[in-house]
């Protein structure tokens, strides 16, 4: 399965890639919808009927980002449709819908073109076929709201009574696209087309599937990782009333990292009852060795030895002899994702396949997962994919899809596995611990002109392939690419071994390296005497870019959000009152721009974060009111780990167990928040990431600010 | 197993079950009520919010037995066309994003109005301090909160 070699970077690009042009020219198949109203189908994305609805399948998995409302906009938008006509489908996996898997801030990125394109297409189909009717010039013709009016004749057809004469005509290989000035959808606030059936309970998760003659089951895996079943009594398990089955359950590789006892019963009930009613004895053989103290021994001895793999200018002989070197060592833990809805899955599996459903971020992956596992070919899996409450990374991963195939194929019934709260704290894909110990150097004129960036990390490519020759290709994005204009960069790394399963955790390693830049950039702007926002802008020259391609680095477009958020906060003038501090810090990541400004204050040695002032540039705004929510949701996300949020092993297993021991932040901690979002013409970037980076470090300077307490860890401990 | 009776959104519904079963299960599983979700089952997040006689309850910690015959309101009892004023200030407020853990935050908050129709920040916090967001949309629901006090 090729998506665990590949780096998040890397994912980044093929997703782009893999779907453009991939639209037009394809005709669709049969979708397994009524066939009745449909009539005019464009590529894979869009049907038009003679109702006049137009129905536009989404792609990509929706965690809260809002991507079943931002991805039919653009689609609306090139077809010039009615937005009250316009419904979605969810796609299941299929081949013909290109690259279907969520993550790396991507699905609006990706899908921008071809969706626009086959909007485009679509719209001169039924403008070609209008024009026929009114024996005009389809030059000549307006669209609007559905409607196409012949300017001449003051005629009008609509969409439902062009789409019949309209499916007779080619797709169209080459479309103009509008210009964003001509834009009357996209950039507006646009209510989220889920809000309905989500207040009224009746959106579908995975946990909320139900199929007929299916059976409930809870899996008991072994507390520390790699741990294999020595003894197994479940007779006891068994006598609970309800209880059909009991069943092992054994790992497959990285996709299905966990051995397990599964209890199968009428009700999730019965089968929780069930499996704590187990009495089983785990095999952990040398796992049990790690703890979170001899993870942190390991890291901060094997810093030492990091080896360089980036050195633009030289970093060693700058920092050789500099007039003035500052140092600083940073710590980071395991973090665990906890999205809301746990883990859940149904699978049925017959002689013929499978199907599955579940709220999944790579249903490709699901797919592949389970045909290797069960032997099948990719065809005989289907996989529906469901509303995913919370994904944040955690739902790329298929293990939990795999359990619940096993399941059901072992007891010959459609079967839910339902997580608890404890499974998915002590058996996730953790964002990698880390240590780093940054140097500066700072010439006789108090500039910076060398960088060196030492960390170590069990990395994230290294648990999914242990030869990968690149193993900190999930972790050095935002170092081996560190904008800033310094004469001397120099990144080391060193790969320290852990038994814990490592993955992408939202906003990945850019989560980690913005602390410890923009930490690091604070305190060398307090030693050298300088504004920390006034030193950043010298680092980031006007006019300035880096990398080549569609989303080259743009110095002017972080300077801008920079400038935004030191406008804002009225940086620079006095603090809001006594025990109230600022702190500052941006981050480039996901192809976006983002700075922030936190204001904070220390209440009787309690520090109250009272305000984020964030802006971002992510290009053309798709939802502006939908990339505010997910801005302000990066920030709780990241806020939370910050102050909260630390996974901690013994004996080779997590300690944490659910949300008295792994807090979440809450309502009454919560900051005001301000997101302002840079008006672009640009193509779109990142939203759902982006905004997380800063809010750590921004909190971590204000902090010091007001206390003159540097803190280097995270979570932040005061005393 | 036990007969139980149930009072669910103003129905009598009569079930089969084992007493310490958490009304959550129940509802879900027997009732097909899926509106109401999972998220901790130690009344840590509030995902499992019903309403059980004007109070905010916490269904994954309170078994079937100890609310027989009490009267249950869930997410779907509320108004399915979403009238409800507060189901219509978290739609104004475009308050979701996953939206999993809104069910719960919207019943707290009915239970919220009903006692303090004109919530302070510091009422909000006390009564919504149970309801975990993982997608962090805290400032949206105290939004939607006023907004629905305003309507009420
Ligand atoms: S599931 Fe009941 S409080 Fe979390
Ligand atoms: S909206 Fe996702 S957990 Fe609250």
């Amino acid at each position: 399965m090729a998506i665990i070699k590949v780096s998040r970077r890397d994912f980044v690009k093929i997703s782009s890639t893999a779907s453009a042009g991939l639209i037009l020219g394809v005709s669709a198949p049969a979708l397994g919808q009524k066939k009745k109203p449909t009539v005019l189908e464009v590529g894979p994305f869009i049907e038009i009927g003679t109702d006049g609805l137009v129905t536009v399948w989404v792609t990509k998995s929706d965690m809260g980002q809002g991507v079943r409302t931002a991805l039919p906009m653009i689609v609306a938008e090139e077809l010039d449709a009615d937005w009250s006509r316009v419904r979605i489908r969810q796609a299941h996996y299929d081949r013909k819908f290109g690259a279907m898997g969520t993550g790396g801030s991507g699905s609006i990125r990706s899908m921008w073109k071809p969706l626009r394109q086959a909007g485009a297409a679509a719209r001169s189909m039924l403008l070609t076929a209008a024009a026929a009717k009114f024996g005009a010039d389809a030059a000549t013709l307006t669209v609007k709201d559905g409607v196409v009016t012949d300017p001449k004749s003051k005629r009008t057809l609509t969409f439902a009574r062009l789409a019949e004469p309209a499916s007779k005509l080619e797709v169209p290989k080459d479309v103009k696209l509008k210009e964003n000035a001509d834009f009357k959808l996209i950039g507006k606030k646009v209510d989220r087309i889920d809000n309905r059936d989500i207040v009224t309970g009746k959106a579908k998760y995975g946990l909320d599937v139900r199929v007929p003659g299916m059976l409930y089951a809870s899996i008991l895996r072994s507390p520390a990782f790699g741990g294999k079943v020595a003894r197994l009594d479940d007779t006891k398990a068994k006598s609970v009333p309800g209880v059909r089955h009991v069943v092992k359950i054994d790992s497959i590789g990285t996709d299905l990292p966990w051995n397990g006892v599964a209890v199968v019963a009428d009700s999730t009930w019965a089968a929780m009852k069930g499996r704590e009613a187990l009495d089983v004895t785990w095999d952990a053989g040398a796992a049990t060795a790690e703890s979170t103290a001899t993870l942190r021994k390991r890291l901060d001895e094997d810093v030492k030895s990091a080896r360089s793999i980036h050195d633009a200018g030289n970093v060693d002989r700058a920092m050789s002899a500099p007039a003035k070197t500052i140092e600083a060592t940073y710590e980071l833990p395991y973090l665990a994702h906890a999205t809301m809805e746990p883990l859940n899955a149904v699978a049925s599996v017959t002689a013929n396949g499978a199907e599955l459903w579940l709220g999944t971020q790579f249903p490709n992956w699901v797919n592949s997962s389970v045909a290797d596992a069960l032997k099948l070919k990719s065809e005989q899996v289907k996989v529906n994919v469901m509303m995913l409450g919370g994904g944040f990374g955690r739902r790329a991963n298929p293990d939990f899809a795999l359990e619940a195939a096993l399941v059901s194929k072992a007891v010959g019934a459609p079967v839910k596995v339902t997580w608890t709260r404890e499974d998915d704290m002590q058996h996730d894909f953790y964002r990698p611990a880390s240590h780093h110990h940054v140097r500066a150097g700072i010439d006789k004129d108090n500039k910076l002109v060398a960088w060196h960036h030492r960390f170590a990390a069990p990395s994230i490519s290294a648990y999914f392939d242990s030869k990968s020759r690149k193993p900190w290709d999930s972790e050095s994005g935002g170092l081996d690419d560190l904008p800033y204009a310094i004469e001397n960069i120099g990144v080391d790394f060193a790969l320290v071994p852990s038994v814990v399963p490592r993955g992408w955790w939202r906003s990945v390693e850019h989560s980690i390296n913005s602390f410890v830049i923009n930490s690091f950039l604070d305190e060398i702007a307090r030693e050298t005497g300088r504004d920390p926002i006034e030193l950043q802008l010298s680092l980031l020259p006007a006019g300035k870019k880096m990398g080549t391609g569609d989303f080259p680095f743009e110095a002017d477009r972080l300077r801008r959000v920079i400038e935004i958020v030191r406008d804002q906060s009225g940086w620079g003038g006095a603090r809001a009152g006594e025990g109230r501090g600022r702190g500052f810090a941006a981050q480039w990541s996901f192809l976006s721009y983002a700075a922030q400004v936190a204001e904070v204050s220390m209440k009787d040695g309690e520090v109250q974060v009272e305000r984020i002032i964030c802006a971002v540039d992510c290009g053309t705004p798709v939802n502006p009111d939908g990339i505010r929510a997910q801005v302000e949701g990066a920030i709780v996300y990241g806020l939370s780990a910050a102050l909260h949020e630390e996974i901690t092993i013994e004996g080779g297993a997590v300690q944490q167990t659910n949300f008295h021991d792994f807090p979440l932040l809450r309502i009454n901690e919560m900051p005001k928040v301000e997101v302002h979002i840079v008006p672009s013409n640009a193509a779109p970037t990142g939203v759902g990431e982006p905004g997380l980076p800063p809010v750590a470090p921004a909190v971590a300077n204000a902090i010091f600010d007001v206390t003159g307490k540097r803190l280097r860890s995270l979570p932040f401990k005061l005393t | 197993m036990a007969d139980i009776r149930l009072n669910v959104n103003g129905k009598v519904k009569a079930i089969t079950a084992s007493p310490d079963t958490p009304l959550l299960w129940v509802l879900r599983d027997e009732l097909a009520l899926t509106g109401t979700k999972f998220g901790c089952g130690m009344g840590l997040c509030g995902a499992c919010t019903v309403i059980a006689n004007g109070e905010a309850i916490r269904s994954c910690s309170t078994t079937v037995a100890e609310v027989s015959g009490q009267k249950i309101t869930t997410i779907e009892g509320l108004s399915a066309d979403a009238s409800h004023p507060v189901q219509k200030a978290w739609m104004a407020e475009n308050v979701a994003q996953c939206g999993y853990c809104q069910a719960g935050q919207i019943m707290s908050a009915v239970v919220l109005l009903a006692k303090h129709p004109n919530p302070t920040d510091e009422d909000i916090n006390e009564a919504m301090s149970g309801n975990l967001c993982r997608c962090g949309t805290y400032n949206r629901i105290r939004g939607a909160i006023h907004r629905a006090a305003e309507e009420v």
